[in-house]
């Protein structure tokens, strides 16, 4: 029975955000009524020419330093030849053999928090087409320019991931970093973040790579881990079945989960590619790389390495904490909220409700943690009040949902709602001698040996103080009073 | 009696300023010339002639306060391949015959803004690809010399225009000597600049590397006075030089002695008889005024011609698939699919020479054969450009004949592309180099004008007005006018 | 160089132009003329030599600032086009 490695290698197309395209002076936002964002250069009209955007050129050497990649000194725009209705010159600007960026790599964390290196093998810039619209139209399609010549970064891997779940892995790492750049806003819906992935299979040991097929249109995590597993499966079935893997483009259909070849891409499109005859060879010279440089936010990686070494964090939480810069952020204004409370060294603490009940309420609730009901002083607040014991941390879970629910702050709800952890030793001897004498039986057997009752006495003194008792001391006179 | 056509545009430009005559009065009496001696030559597609008075009366009121620009009252008509806001655009083919343009190329709004009056456009090659102003789907154009005969191309209608006399000036392009060897042919100064000296912005591409706007006109005078408002630097085209514009006009008249001319030994052998005297005279007028000759060779010089037939179609192969029946231009009738829109838009909007030259293109850039075609000849144009760079350090300017016959029958080359080809085989290297270069008359061969081409070094340009005007004052080849145009 | 039929109708499908059956041949002529022409290129020394791709040696590319400095014009651009349904460019359906 044979053993198969799987070869994966993500074509990222990041729309980098310029307020201009790249090649001209036409507005790029998104959402704007059809073609009036596209300019005569975009329509390709007759006797227009490109001149070339320093902000794509800027982000693109962003990326580069971010990945640790080489900028190319001297870089050249070429010509890919091609006939489609989006692609209104007949030709799309790209860069072919000598991009921007060559040579990167971008470390990832699994989910059992192992560590992985992909390489990226170049980036390089070139201009969008537009769009086709096919419903609408009897027997026609509607083709809107505005997305023409909205600069893209086209990111290309290494064949380096071996499962779906480490191309899902990288390809967060990509969404991430990029948004930290702040070079594009990653929305996959809006396509301003698009992935391919070239997938082959080997046996294992061989060194020889498979024939590989392309899948497009995945634009969501979720879609891209299935569709790679799909096609995995799909191509050692071929294989073991006796038939050869015919190298294509296939389309990852979400509905039927399954890709299926896109029958009417033509032959392999010979484009032709040569230098732009009407665009020089860019020069990048080191003072504009150093400029460049000190824009540079910072990175993820050190994000959350800092973490780990400041805050005790794990790697892990680290990795999760620093997903989007947003968070991140978020996380260090709750601790400079309660370090400015006196209350330093609660770090993990933070930590748990901002990965757990915070983030759990965002997803919910369907809004980024820029746009939380709950902010971070609030937030703040309510972890202050576990902090210095005013309640437990199951009360705080009640709590927090009240401030989600409500927008007020954690101890306006913990006064309204009277929820006040219990921490005066007496009352709780009272309670405890009040379960004690109600639970004879249960008394009798503890004492003469049964140990695990203990969870009884102290789940009957939670539900009699309506789990405001103070677990500790529940736990220190609980010990005492009912020792035999 | 001297007429309003029979002055050059230096003249007519004093005589507004003296207040001799206005320009409505001009503007009239060149539109009526083109109304009653255009359909002879076909010289002109598009006729403004509403727009033209307009700007005329608007001229004059400017020349009476005395805000006049430099070129205020003075009609010209602009090569069809340059976008005119609101005029139709055509570039001599049906894939554009329904072309309005939507904006003005960057040429015709400095010409416009230094105070032209627009008469109307000129007939061209199909896409500027021709040396005899055939391809145009608007039919051929007659030289005025002989209405059998060819003017050149692919700015065909811009120098018979000026010929005639139908307009003291015209807008051109050189890719290859689309404006050299018309001049040539027609008995006008025609001139290319620098590559990069003037925007390509608005000028329909043929071969982004090698095309350049320039002009044709009955001086050098005349052509240094446009050229100091139509070049400069241009922020829309990337390839546009950023360097300050001399006044051409100021440098006419330094002394010519001591002038250094190379004579290009590639040029002169096999050259016809008749033409090497009319040459070598011409070269003897320099040397009476001090100029001191020089043989030099460009040993790759006479690759050019196949270099170019590489290049510019490469080029031109990927320019022209914007034009596609989608978003403007000629679209075929009931398009069954998508295939059959591009495939028949296409195939029926361009004449068979542009269609040749595209399938050229595409297939030098092709997978197989990029290297041995493609890159090849862009190696050699280096080769080329390396050999004229050598010759300056010798020479201040290079001399040759600029066409090698003149004027030839109408359907005479027609049928075999190579033998029209090489009528641009003394001009097409100064496009390879993007180096300026112009022609003038300089005799007549069975009744047809010839040329002498003047090549110098990059943006030598004053120096070849400066060399070129010193000629015209001792000559009076220039002068002449066809029969029939006086 | 002899270009073959085939080939012919190769390039021009690359290219999308329809060439009839009659224009067919001429096509093949006319073209293997002028790649047998440019065979001349073969006998140059170009072993050492890097290619050409701009005539001024040392011109660079010059980059604009992030500027938006176009209005929507769309209606003014849409008058050329040949078929037009609400703002958008109509082409017979592209399958995909």
């Amino acid at each position: 029975m044979m053993s198969w490695e799987t070869v994966i290698g993500l074509e990222i197309h990041a729309q980098l955000a310029t307020r201009s395209k790249i090649f001209s002076s036409a507005a790029t936002a998104y959402g704007a009524a059809p073609n009036a964002q596209a300019n005569l250069v975009d329509l390709g009209y007759p006797g227009v020419l490109p001149v070339l955007n320093r902000d794509a050129v800027r982000m693109a050497v962003k990326f580069g330093l971010a990945v640790g990649a080489q900028v190319a000194p001297r870089s050249v725009f070429a010509r890919k030849n091609y006939f489609y209705p989006d692609l209104p010159k007949g030709y799309q600007i790209s860069q072919y053999e000598k991009p921007v960026v060559e040579k990167g790599k971008l470390q990832i964390m699994l989910d059992d928090g192992t560590i992985k290196v992909i390489g990226i093998t170049r980036a390089h810039l070139e201009e969008d087409a537009g769009k086709s619209l096919h419903e609408d139209f009897q027997g026609a399609s509607g083709i809107d320019l505005n997305r023409a010549g909205t600069p893209l970064l086209e990111i290309v891997s290494e064949p380096d991931m071996r499962s779906a779940k480490e191309a899902v892995a990288y390809l967060k790492k990509v969404h991430t970093l990029v948004r930290y750049l702040e070079i594009c806003d990653g929305n996959m819906q809006e396509g301003s973040f698009r992935c391919d992935a070239n997938v082959s299979v080997r046996p294992v040991g061989q060194e020889k790579f498979g024939t590989r097929c392309e899948i497009k249109n995945l634009n969501s995590f979720r879609y891209i881990e299935k569709a790679i597993n799909y096609e995995v499966a799909r191509q050692i079935e071929e294989i073991e079945a006796g038939r050869k893997i015919k190298q294509e483009t296939r389309l990852y259909d979400p509905d039927k989960g399954e890709t299926r070849s896109l029958r009417s891409k033509e032959e392999a499109n010979d484009y032709r590619y040569f230098p732009d005859p009407d665009l020089l060879p860019v020069v990048i010279e080191q003072a504009f790389v150093e400029s460049v440089r000190g824009t540079l936010p910072e990175l993820p990686d050190q994000k959350a390495a800092r973490y780990v070494e400041k805050f005790g964090l794990s790697a892990y939480d680290a990795g999760v904490l620093t997903a989007s810069r947003e968070m991140g952020d978020f996380y260090e204004s709750v601790l400079a909220a309660l370090q400015a409370k006196n209350l330093a060294g609660h770090e993990k603490l933070a930590a748990n409700w901002t990965m757990g009940e915070l983030s759990a309420a965002l997803n919910k609730d369907n809004v980024d943690v820029t746009q939380s009901r709950i902010d971070a002083a609030r937030l703040a607040g309510l972890l202050a009040r576990i902090a210095d014991e005013t309640i437990s941390g199951k009360i705080a879970k009640e709590v927090f949902e009240a401030m989600w629910a409500e927008g007020s702050d954690a101890d306006a709800i913990i006064e309204a709602k009277g929820l006040k952890q219990i921490t005066d030793t007496g009352a709780i001897e009272k309670t405890i001698d009040e379960v004690m004498a109600a639970n004879p039986k249960q008394l009798a057997d503890y004492r003469s040996g049964k140990d695990k009752l203990f969870g009884f006495f102290v789940g009957q003194v939670m539900k009699v103080t309506a789990g405001k008792a103070n677990p500790a001391q529940v736990n220190d006179l609980l010990k005492k009073k009912l020792a035999p | 009696m001297t007429e309003l056509h029979h002055l050059t545009l230096a003249e007519l430009n004093e005589g507004l300023r003296a207040r001799r005559f206005s320009s409505v009065e001009i503007t009239r009496h060149f539109l009526a010339r083109i109304e009653r001696l255009n359909p002879a030559l076909n010289a002109v597609i598009t006729v403004t002639g509403e727009q033209a008075l307009a700007a005329a009366q608007r001229a004059d009121r400017l020349l009476a306060a005395g805000e006049a620009g430099d070129l205020t009252g003075l009609p010209i008509i602009h090569k069809d391949i340059f976008c005119t806001d609101g005029v139709l655009t055509t570039c001599g083919s049906r894939m554009l015959s329904n072309f309005v343009a939507p904006y003005d190329a960057t040429l015709v709004e400095r010409l416009s803004q230094a105070g032209v009056v627009m008469l109307g456009k000129a007939n061209m090659d199909e896409f500027a690809m021709g040396s005899s102003n055939e391809t145009s789907w608007y039919g051929p154009v007659k030289n005025p010399w002989d209405l059998k005969k060819v003017p050149g191309g692919s700015s065909g209608g811009s120098a018979a225009s000026v010929a005639a006399r139908i307009t003291p000036a015209a807008t051109a392009t050189d890719t290859g000597g689309s404006i050299r060897q018309p001049a040539a042919l027609t008995g006008l100064t025609g001139f290319k600049p620098t590559y990069g000296r003037v925007s390509r912005y608005g000028m329909i591409a043929f071969a982004s590397s090698l095309d350049q706007a320039g002009t044709l006109t009955l001086t050098a005078k005349d052509a240094a006075l446009l050229m100091r408002d139509m070049a400069g630097f241009d922020a829309k085209d990337s390839t546009s030089v950023d360097t300050p514009v001399p006044d051409y006009v100021a440098a006419l008249d330094q002394p010519l002695n001591g002038l250094r001319i190379g004579l290009l030994k590639e040029f002169f052998d096999g050259l016809e008889p008749r033409m090497a005297t009319l040459i070598r005279e011409a070269l003897q007028v320099y040397e009476r005024r001090g100029a001191k000759l020089f043989e030099v060779s460009l040993p790759n010089l006479p690759l050019s011609v196949p270099t170019y037939y590489v290049v510019a179609p490469a080029e031109c192969s990927s320019n022209l698939s914007r034009f596609d029946g989608v978003r403007f231009g000629y679209r075929c009738e009931n398009p069954k699919d998508l295939l059959d829109l591009y495939k028949r838009s296409r195939g029926e909007g361009f004449g068979a020479e542009v269609k040749r030259r595209i399938m050229t293109g595409t297939y030098v850039l092709s997978a197989g054969y990029y290297d041995a075609y493609y890159l090849r000849a862009q190696k050699v144009r280096r080769l080329i450009t390396d050999d004229f760079a050598r010759a300056f350090k010798q020479v201040d300017v290079l001399m040759g004949p600029t066409s090698p016959t003149p004027a030839f029958d109408i359907g005479a080359k027609v049928d075999d592309p190579i033998t029209m080809y090489l009528n641009d085989i003394y001009t097409i290297g100064a496009n390879l180099a993007g180096l300026p270069a112009m022609s003038i008359p300089c005799g007549k061969i069975d009744g047809l004008p010839v040329g002498l081409q003047i090549i110098g070094p990059h943006f030598a340009e004053a120096k070849l007005f400066n060399v070129a005007h010193g000629y015209q004052q001792d000559t009076l080849w220039h002068k002449e006018i066809p029969k029939g145009y006086e | 160089m002899s270009l073959t039929r085939n080939d012919v109708e190769n390039i021009a499908h690359l290219a999308r132009l329809a060439l009839s059956e009659e224009q067919l041949p001429v096509y093949v002529d006319s073209l293997s003329k002028i790649f047998s022409f440019v065979e001349q290129l073969n006998g140059a020394d170009i072993a050492a030599v890097e290619p050409m791709a701009h005539p001024l040696a040392d011109q660079v590319q010059r980059m604009r600032p992030d500027e938006v400095l176009d209005a929507d014009q769309h209606a003014k651009y849409q008058r050329n086009a040949p078929r037009v349904e609400a703002d958008l460019y109509l082409v017979p359906k592209v399958i995909e």
